[in-house]
């Protein structure tokens, strides 16, 4: 009799917390590992494909997976990596990241016939001007996404690097003592 | 026992080799021939640049204003001599970079013909809000070479009810010699200027502290100050760095001064000497801030002295006068060799800024031979703000900057003694200066993500409004063309 009852009671058991796991998988299901959005809404979003993934999302996959290593963005340079490998717990050598180098572009004036067509694909409204008005950059706005160069008929908008003003001039890094010194 | 505990108001600090003897024993110079030209940058202070009021071809006397101050913290900019204002364009700054900055040319006619000035008989008659504005508009700045306002400190020292004003004569770095000669030359102004302040702050006590390798510039202002009580000059350990904001509070008054607070916040506020010299002759005489004592000396100077010259006077023509020998000149420092900003070349003219003007010769540099850490510890020992220079060293060096910020690469004062001690010749200090325009760089790059976030956003629900409305219209097109074949179906089915 209380084998019976065992039995019983167990299958009943089993099948109700069987029927509440096949409820839950149902509408609690989870679309994606919420670290991938998570790095996706690190990562710069703009599709570059440096890193060999065909997009920042696969990107981003990878790297949740473990299948990337967190220096993988190279347009984020050693800033990105540290906040990847900080949200991720991984340890991060950082000694031969490159940083990127930041272009923007720029309008040249003597070229320029007013077209309308770089305006119109900015994805940041960067570009200013009107019909058969010379066109102009607002370098701060600028992503360097260089759609505009693609579009421009006469090969008037070039990239450039960002202008060094004493507003953003830096020091740069000590360099490295050279090896032979290292090792006395 | 007593000493040991006062013994521990000074952190860290250096001791460096004076060489201050060339200059401090001469007086101070002032026949400076007037340059033919005179190269006054709009920016020659922290906060905003000045905006010139004035046009190419304008002729102007010496003190007349050429750009006023715009925004809360900022300072105008007066002509030091009488001429003709020949640009107003982009010229080399005097910083490392030699980028360029906008200044005002000007074209001296030689006669060096004042302004006409308003001196005040009885300054003390003034409100205290009278002194700030007076002190704003003659242009005066930190002369120490922090360059903030000076009106901004005294009106935030009515607002936060400072009880102590503090006068920093400790000049501590090597060579400089400026403030001790204008102490010894100018001390009663200079206690003139300060009870200015004084009453400008509304406040009751000051003390001017001075180094104990300056006794001479000691005696000079104990015996200027003897009648004003309220005005206690001591004397302070020569250590570098003691000209610190927060080392010589600590050491004056005891209090240190919290991270992220401003001096103030305690009840303290600190004045150079100079800047009290230069409020006395701004209210007592009504003549702006156009001209500074300069410290030239070095190893390739011929004849290092103080000099007065007025701003903007291209260190070229100061090099001339004080008989520099450029060849054998391996380095141009603008300030003190611990904290002053090396220069590309000499062509760039003297600013507010400018306390010193150094021309060092190769066998003063520090060796660059750079060697691997020893792990000895001498520059926690030495950094007065209380920090691992080698641990923050090695976090920057593999871009490790997030925990270079956690150990307190923000506190860093870029003072250079932890470069000064290495027995490694590590630069330290140039990792940190590195290191903190990087930080700086990606605050702002991490501003200008959000800016191109918003950016896109914008641009996207523009899109969408914009084919929203073409739909409406196309819709609305549509309706009235089935309305308009409605009613013509309808006139036909009638005839």
């Amino acid at each position: 009799m209380y084998v019976l009852s065992a039995i019983v009671s167990l299958t009943l058991l089993g099948l109700f917390l069987g029927l509440l796991l096949g409820i839950a998988a149902r509408y609690l299901k989870v679309e994606s590992s919420p670290i991938v959005d998570e790095l996706e809404s690190l990562l710069p979003g703009s599709q570059c494909g440096q890193c060999g993934f065909p997009g920042c999302r696969p990107a981003a996959e990878a790297l949740a997976e473990g299948k990337a290593p967190a220096t993988i963005c190279p347009p984020g340079g050693s800033a990105l990596a540290e906040q990847i490998a900080a949200l991720l717990g991984l340890d991060l050598d950082l000694s031969d990241v490159k940083e990127p180098e930041l272009l923007v572009a720029r309008v040249s004036e003597d070229t320029c016939t007013g077209c309308t067509r770089c305006f119109k694909v900015c994805p940041t409204d960067a570009i200013v001007g009107a019909p058969k008005q010379i066109h102009a950059v607002v370098a701060d706005a600028c992503i360097g996404c260089k759609k505009c160069i693609e579009v421009c008929p006469t090969e008037c908008l070039q990239m450039h690097p960002i202008e060094v003003t004493l507003r953003n001039w830096r020091w740069n890094k000590p360099s490295l003592p050279e090896a032979s010194s290292s090792t006395c | 026992m007593l000493s040991f505990f006062t013994r521990q108001r000074i952190r860290g600090g250096v001791h460096a080799e004076e060489r201050k003897v060339e200059t401090a024993t001469q007086p101070i110079v002032y026949d400076f021939p007037l340059p033919k030209k005179l190269y006054i940058p709009l920016q020659q202070h922290v906060g905003k640049p000045a905006e010139p009021l004035i046009r190419v071809g304008d002729k102007v006397l010496k003190g007349q204003l050429l750009a006023y101050s715009q925004g809360m913290i900022s300072a105008p900019v007066h002509a030091p001599s009488s001429g003709i204002i020949l640009d107003v364009n982009d010229y080399p700054a005097p910083h490392p970079s030699a980028l360029p900055i906008r200044m005002i040319v000007l074209e001296t006619d030689g006669k060096d013909e004042w302004i006409e000035t308003c001196p005040v008989a009885d300054p003390f008659e003034l409100t205290p809000e009278d002194i700030s504005l007076r002190v704003g508009a003659a242009g005066i700045v930190g002369l120490g070479g922090a360059t903030f306002p000076t009106a901004v400190k005294l009106n935030m020292g009515r607002e936060n009810h400072i009880d102590t004003l503090i006068i920093n004569g400790a000049e501590c770095e090597p060579y400089l010699s400026c403030d001790d000669r204008q102490m010894q030359e100018r001390a009663e102004q200079i206690i003139d200027g300060v009870r200015l302040m004084l009453h400008g702050m509304e406040t009751e006590h000051a003390v001017v502290a001075i180094e104990d390798n300056k006794p001479q510039a000691f005696f000079a202002m104990r015996t200027a100050a003897k009648f004003f009580p309220q005005i206690k000059v001591i004397q302070i350990p020569t250590r570098y760095p003691m000209g610190w904001d927060r080392q010589l509070i600590r050491y004056v008054t005891g209090k240190e001064v919290p991270v992220g607070c401003r001096s103030s916040e305690i009840g303290v506020t600190i004045h150079n000497v100079g800047t009290a010299y230069a409020t006395h002759k701004a209210i007592r005489h009504g003549q702006p801030l156009v001209s500074r004592v300069i410290t030239v000396s070095g190893g390739a100077v011929g004849r290092p002295m103080n000099v007065e010259v007025p701003l903007g006077t291209l260190i070229s023509e100061l090099f001339n006068f004080c008989k520099v020998n450029i060849e054998d000149t391996a380095r141009i420092v603008m300030g003190g060799p611990m904290m002053g900003d090396s220069l590309p070349h000499a062509g760039l003219p003297t600013v507010k800024a400018t306390s010193g003007i150094l021309a060092l010769t190769q066998s003063e540099l520090k060796d660059t031979d750079e060697k691997p850490c020893i792990r000895c510890a001498s520059c926690v020992t030495v950094c007065p703000a209380g920090l691992r220079p080698l641990d923050m060293a090695n976090n920057i060096r593999v871009n490790q900057l997030d925990a270079a910020v956690d150990i307190g690469l923000k506190d860093c004062i870029s003072c250079g003694c932890c470069s000064y001690i290495c027995p490694s010749n590590i630069p330290l200090v140039q990792y940190f200066k590195y290191a903190s325009g990087e930080v700086m760089a990606r605050q702002q790059a991490a501003h200008k993500s959000e800016q191109t976030k918003r950016l896109i956003d914008d641009r996207n629900a523009r899109l969408e409004r914009i084919a929203q409305q073409q739909r409406e219209e196309e819709l609305a097109r549509l309706a009235a063309k089935a309305e308009r074949e409605r009613l013509k179906a309808e006139q036909e089915a009638a005839v």
